[in-house]
């Protein structure tokens, strides 16, 4: 879920550069990204009112007035065929959470050896990672597929797993990271003090780096957990359905039969909270940044 | 990360590869119960098949839930093109072409012995696509009908429409006594709902010459149904916002639109739509294009199809037959996933003879839906009835919206049909 607000540069053309025109300008960047906060924030709180309304009230109320069927909501939803749901919060956990820890841990090796080794058609592999990068993960799924469903794993935890373990723009960032965090000057010294490779890069260069592996794995925790296409088309057993394919049963279950609106709505609502929460416990790591890293100044 | 994160991870990765290379191996098997998976979206589908592994223990089936729609049609065949296809999947009647076109379903005539004389000629002609061959037993069907507020008919003295002209004078009559209302509306965001209606007037979109596809979807059948409805909208008569919206939802539940062309589920859905109405609908046949005539389309409906990638076509076979045949079966499937079966017998079986909730005032529901079902008018789909859907969306919304011509928005979506035909290299008659 990305919104671009659109950048309107405040360029104060013309003369006149009096003490007080940034202090003006700074108003309408301040405007946009108010804009832009409320256009992202509005649909959330469509949610959050939606989700406390029963079938009754959910499309014969006003739109923000909160309703009275939350508990109602979450009741049903649990007891939707014998609580398939959290089954499917725990799979979407499974995908998200150790295919970001594998796909960090990958990013990371492979952008540690691209910034700090000089090989042989580096550039080569890293410009078919960027290239990779320009890729969207969406063509990518029906070939996935028939070439998991060759190996026989098809319709597998693995199935999802794999495929989202490479990130491109993952390995990307972590070269960049390590281009600019890590100092060769701090390669070099534990060099010379008789460390390994291994532990030049677990004890010296992975602390540096990780403020970016953070971000990698937050994006790639979003990018997975927010996935719908690849697990659609690898899976046809519901029991190991993630979240947003789970839900996408209750809202297309054929032509005679009502979309399950409100245990949807429910649903969407619950899957966010372990995005925030993984947010929240994982932000203060940003901070960290060099300060972490033993640097001469 | 420490080292022993990473251990962790590895081990996790390779408990995962070791459980998952032991248990994928289900189904071909020599020894035990034949084992069956079936793709279904229909709710409670696992509770009637349950009923099915209770009596047979030699063959057990496994239904795996799955989202309705265009979508399941495009995974079904890419899981085909893999040889990963389930032994039985649920398929829509369009849906049908699509499937055998991509070699997807199995030719189960030899299988399902005299299941045809269960089902009205109309309904089992769309398994069959018009050959010998049998491609899907039907399992429910949907008829359409006339919906209509009964206690606002009564009180702006209004009769219920018989034929398409007394409709369209139905609709003016309202708009003459009460201008902020509309008798129903024209809705271009479900191309099922047209295709039934063209199917009654007699409509046959897709057809085969020797090797040939022909596509008609600009016939005259066609153009006298879409000419008769952009008439309608153009002069004001009825409503043109879409359906399924919360504003139609809303529009119904104020009686602001007081009837509505649709299907027999029709109850379900208007459950959700119009809560604080119930009670006060009744259902009416389709208005007919001839006085006195019994024809009606279908509008949504699907089928239980045996793939070739089954290891076991025949007990796949069974099974769907039991499914779409067998009175218990049929009941459960009434009851539990709230179908209206396509086998005659159980349209006005033990399991229908109440009226669904909703319609509480008509009691003999079930039996004139029957009445109704039987005169369902056969339907001919094509292999990319999903183009012509969206383009129908496109174009007749665009119309719609502007209230122009519906003819020359018909044009374009016979149009991108044929040249979508073409592209995908079928030949078609001109």
């Amino acid at each position: 879920m990305t919104a671009t607000a659109p950048t309107l540069s405040p360029a104060p053309t013309g003369a006149a550069p009096t003490p007080r025109a940034p202090r003006r300008t700074a108003l309408v960047p301040t405007a946009v990204l108010a804009l832009g906060t409320l256009y992202c924030l509005l649909p959330v709180a469509w949610v959050l009112v939606a989700a406390t309304k029963s079938g009754r009230e959910l499309f014969s109320t006003f739109t923000f007035l909160p309703g009275t069927g939350l508990t109602d909501n979450l009741a049903d939803l649990s007891a939707y065929r014998d609580g398939v749901y959290w089954r499917w919060m725990a799979n979407s956990a499974l995908y998200a959470g150790l295919g970001a820890l594998l796909s960090t841990a990958v990013s990371a090796l492979a952008g540690h050896a691209l910034a700090v080794y000089r090989f042989r058609g580096r550039e080569t592999v890293f410009n078919v990672l960027l290239t990779g990068v320009l890729m969207p993960p969406v063509i990518l799924a029906v070939p996935q597929y028939l070439l998991l469903a060759e190996a026989g794993l098809a319709d597998t935890h693995l199935s999802v797993l794999l495929p989202q373990i490479l990130s491109p723009y993952g390995v990307y960032l972590a070269r960049v990271h390590a281009d600019a965090a890590v100092p060769a000057d701090v390669i070099e010294a534990g060099r010379m003090d008789g460390a390994g490779e291994w532990r030049i890069f677990r004890t010296l260069a992975l602390p540096m780096m990780l403020p970016g592996l953070v971000t990698v794995f937050l994006f790639q925790f979003v990018a997975v957990w927010n996935n719908f296409l690849l697990p659609y088309i690898m899976l046809g057993d519901d029991e190991k359905f993630p979240i947003t394919v789970g839900l996408f049963t209750l809202l297309q279950q054929g032509a005679g039969t009502p979309a399950l609106y409100t245990l949807v709505i429910t649903g969407a609502l619950l899957a966010i909270v372990p995005l925030i929460a993984v947010f929240l416990v994982i932000q203060r790591f940003w901070s960290l940044d060099l300060l972490s890293g033993a640097v001469k100044s | 990360m420490n080292n022993r994160t990473v251990a962790t991870c590895a081990a996790a990765v390779l408990a995962t590869a070791a459980l998952t290379g032991c248990g994928s191996s289900g189904g071909s098997g020599s020894s035990g119960p034949v084992e069956l998976t079936y793709w279904s979206w229909a709710p409670g589908m696992d509770k009637v098949v349950a009923l099915w592994n209770e009596e047979h223990p030699d063959v057990k089936v496994t239904v795996k839930k799955q989202a309705s729609g265009d979508d399941l049609v495009t995974k079904t065949i890419t899981a085909a093109k893999a040889g990963e296809a389930p032994d039985l999947v649920q398929a829509e009647y369009q849906a049908l072409p699509t499937l055998v076109g991509n070699d997807v379903l199995a030719d189960i005539s030899g299988e399902v012995g005299d299941a045809e004389r269960e089902f009205a000629p109309g309904v089992w002609q769309q398994v069959t696509l018009g050959t010998d061959a049998v491609y899907a037993l039907p399992q429910d069907s949907g008829p359409m009908m006339f919906f209509y507020r009964e206690d606002l008919f009564e009180e702006y003295g209004l009769t219920v429409p018989t034929t398409w002209e007394e409709f369209a004078e139905t609709a003016r009559a309202l708009k003459e006594k009460a201008p902020e209302k509309a008798l129903t509306t024209f809705s271009s965001n479900d191309a099922g709902l047209f295709a039934g209606l063209a199917q009654q007037a007699g409509a046959r979109w897709w057809t085969t010459e020797g090797q040939k596809w022909k596509v008609a979807i600009d016939d005259a059948a066609t153009r006298k149904v879409a000419d008769f409805w952009g008439s309608l909208v153009k002069e004001g008569a009825i409503d043109n916002q879409p359906m399924y919206t919360p504003a139609w939802n809303k529009a119904l539940n104020t009686g602001k639109q007081i009837a509505w062309v649709s299907a027999v589920w029709a109850p379900g859905t208007l459950t959700t739509a119009a809560p604080d109405t119930q009670g006060k609908w009744a259902m009416a046949p389709l208005p007919q294009w001839e006085k006195g005539a019994n024809v009606t389309g279908s509008w949504g409906g699907s089928t239980t199809a045996v793939t070739n990638d089954s290891e076991h076509k025949e007990a796949a076979a069974e099974f769907a037959t039991w499914l779409n045949t067998d009175p218990e079966a049929l009941a459960a499937l009434v009851r539990e996933s709230g179908v209206y079966p396509a086998a005659q017998a159980a349209q006005t079986g033990d399991a229908l003879k109440e009226a669904p909730e909703f319609f509480s005032g008509q009691t003999d529901f079930h039996e004139r839906a029957a009445k109704i079902a039987e005169g369902t008018a056969p339907a001919a789909w094509g292999p990319n009835v999903n183009v012509a859907y969206s383009s129908f969306k496109d174009a007749f919304g665009a119309a719609a919206k502007k209230r122009s011509d519906f003819g020359a928005a018909l044009r374009t979506v016979h149009e991108t049909t044929v040249a979508d035909l073409e592209k995908q290299g079928f030949e078609v008659a001109k």
